[in-house]
Formats: C-alpha cells, structure tokens, sequence
C-alpha cells in the first residue's frame, strides 16, 4: 500500500515490516560475515596446505580466551537489557546496559591486546609466516570490529540519553554488536582450539 | 514512551539461551583438549559454532520474532556464499601434496 511522504511524495511501505536503519544494519551484517567467511576460509586453506602449522597457544592463552569469550557472550545480554530497557522507556536503565556492554566490550580489547603482546614476546608477529599473518589478520579485523562497536555504542548512549536518537537506534547498534560476538563464536575455535600446543 | 515496567523480563528470558551459549563453549573448550584428529576436531567444533550462531542469530539478534520472509531473503543467500566457498579445499589439499596440477 503506497501513502503520501512529505511534498506529496509516494512512499512505499517498509519491506519486511521494519525500519530502513534496520535492514540497512542486516544487509551490513550479512554483507560483513560473508567476508570473515572469506577470511576463515583463507585461513582454513592456508592451514590445510601447511604440514609444519604452528600450533603455539599454551594453557595460559587458551584460558584467556575462554575469559574473553565469556565476557563478549556477558556483553550480548547486557545488550539485550539495553535494547529492552529502551523499548521500554526506561533510558538511565538503558544507559547503564549500554555502559556495561561498552565495560565489557573494552575488556575483552583490553585482554586481547595483552594476548598479542604476549605473542609478540614468543616471537610470533604479522611478519613471522603464515600463522602469524593469518592470526593477527582475522584477530586484529575482529578487535577492530569490537572496539568500533564500543565506539558506535558510546555515541548511541549518549544520542539516545539526550533524546536525538530513538530506541530503534539501540536495537540497530545491539544488532551489530551481537553479530561481533557471533563472529567470535566462530574464531576461537578455527584459530585457537585448532592450534593448541601438544 | 513511558517507562512499562517490564524492562527486566527479557533477560530472564533469554538467561537459558545465554547459559546454553556457555556451556556450547565450555564443551568445544573440553573437545579441544581431546585426542582428536584436526579435521574431526574442526568437524564438531565448527558443528558447535553454527549452533551458538544460530542461536545468537534467532534469539538475541530477535531474527525469529521477525516476518519470515526477511529470514528467508537473508540466510539462504548468505548459507549458499559460504557454501560456495568450499571449493578450494582440492587446491588446498594438491599444495599439500605439492601436485602442480590437480587430479
């Protein structure tokens, strides 16, 4: 059913039911995990055709993974709380989900950091061969992934805490920040569990 | 929009699904330290992740709560690109064997 916009424009209902933000951030997404796709499979190809791989992560590293996979899966449901709270009304209740996620979501950068400075002291840079090239890629496109969500999410609290954006705004940004954990559910097991050292 | 009051019910709602998440992990972190081979390791831990993501994607990004027809021109397409993608486990697998020509 087409209505009448501004200056007697014709306008299409929305498709799918929802917002243009909406479905701009899904496209966005989909358009995003199709190239961490590319990239893991890259990873898997070079790993595959590598007999000698380099398998260096310790117990140390594996339980910090296992720390920064809990707290990015913590920070997706404080971003559940954020979204609900806003839809709600309830923005200072918003703000503090929103404060949390970006907490959470600092942390888990912070640990990851302290992680690739760990490797860096075992040797194992961008430039040290296959491993490391393809580790601190799909890492580093990953953290900055995060810390660009962190980012949109300080923007988005402060927006919407002061009115000029919407709650449909907090659950676009909540959508891209659960699509970063999504991805992460995919990295710890193709590039950490798979490289344990023996 | 006036605050509704039911602002904590959805995270009560989905503590199962955030809990099942944890324990997905838990388990590919318990697998990881197994007797293994690689390619059955990233057989099930790959199986693992797509059940993590699928319920991220259905429960917490809401793709459930949304019409269908937004599913269906999102996640087929995207499946079938990822799909495609396994194409280069033969070239992966001829540089393994250093063959200049696949079979």
């Amino acid at each position: 059913m087409a209505m009448h916009g501004h200056g007697g424009a014709l306008m299409e209902e929305s498709p799918y039911s929802i917002p243009s933000r909406k479905l701009t951030m899904w496209l966005f997404i989909i358009s995003d995990a199709v190239t961490f796709g590319a990239i893991l499979f890259a990873y898997g190809y070079l790993r595959v055709a590598t007999p000698d791989w380099q398998t260096p992560f310790k117990s140390a590293s594996i339980i910090n993974v296992a720390i920064m996979t809990f707290v990015l899966i913590t920070s997706s449901l404080t971003m559940l709380g954020a979204v609900d709270a806003s839809k709600a009304g309830d923005k200072p209740k918003a703000f503090r989900f929103l404060a949390s996620t970006m907490v959470l979501g600092l942390i888990f950068a912070g640990l990851h950091i302290r992680e690739w400075f760990g490797l860096f002291d075992a040797g194992i840079k961008l430039s040290s061969g296959l491993f490391g090239q393809t580790f601190f890629s799909i890492t580093g496109l990953h953290l900055l992934h995060v810390i660009t969500g962190v980012v949109a999410l300080a923007v988005v609290a402060r927006k919407y805490s002061s009115g000029s954006l919407t709650p449909g705004h907090v659950e676009t940004i909540g959508l891209y920040w659960h699509f970063v954990d999504l991805v992460w559910m995919f990295v710890v097991p193709l590039v950490y569990l798979t490289n344990i050292a023996r | 929009m006036a605050a509704s009051g039911k602002s904590g019910n959805v995270i009560a709602k989905y503590l199962p699904v955030y809990f099942v998440l944890l324990a997905i992990a838990g388990i590919e972190f318990f697998l990881a330290y197994q007797n293994f081979s690689t390619a059955g390791l990233v057989g099930m831990l790959l199986f693992l992740a797509i059940c993590s993501a699928a319920l991220g994607l259905l429960y917490f990004m809401h793709l459930a709560h949304e019409k269908r027809s937004l599913f269906f021109s999102l996640i087929p397409a995207t499946i079938f690109v990822l799909l495609m993608m396994n194409m280069i486990w033969s070239d992966s697998i001829r540089l393994l064997h250093m063959r200049p020509f696949a079979h």
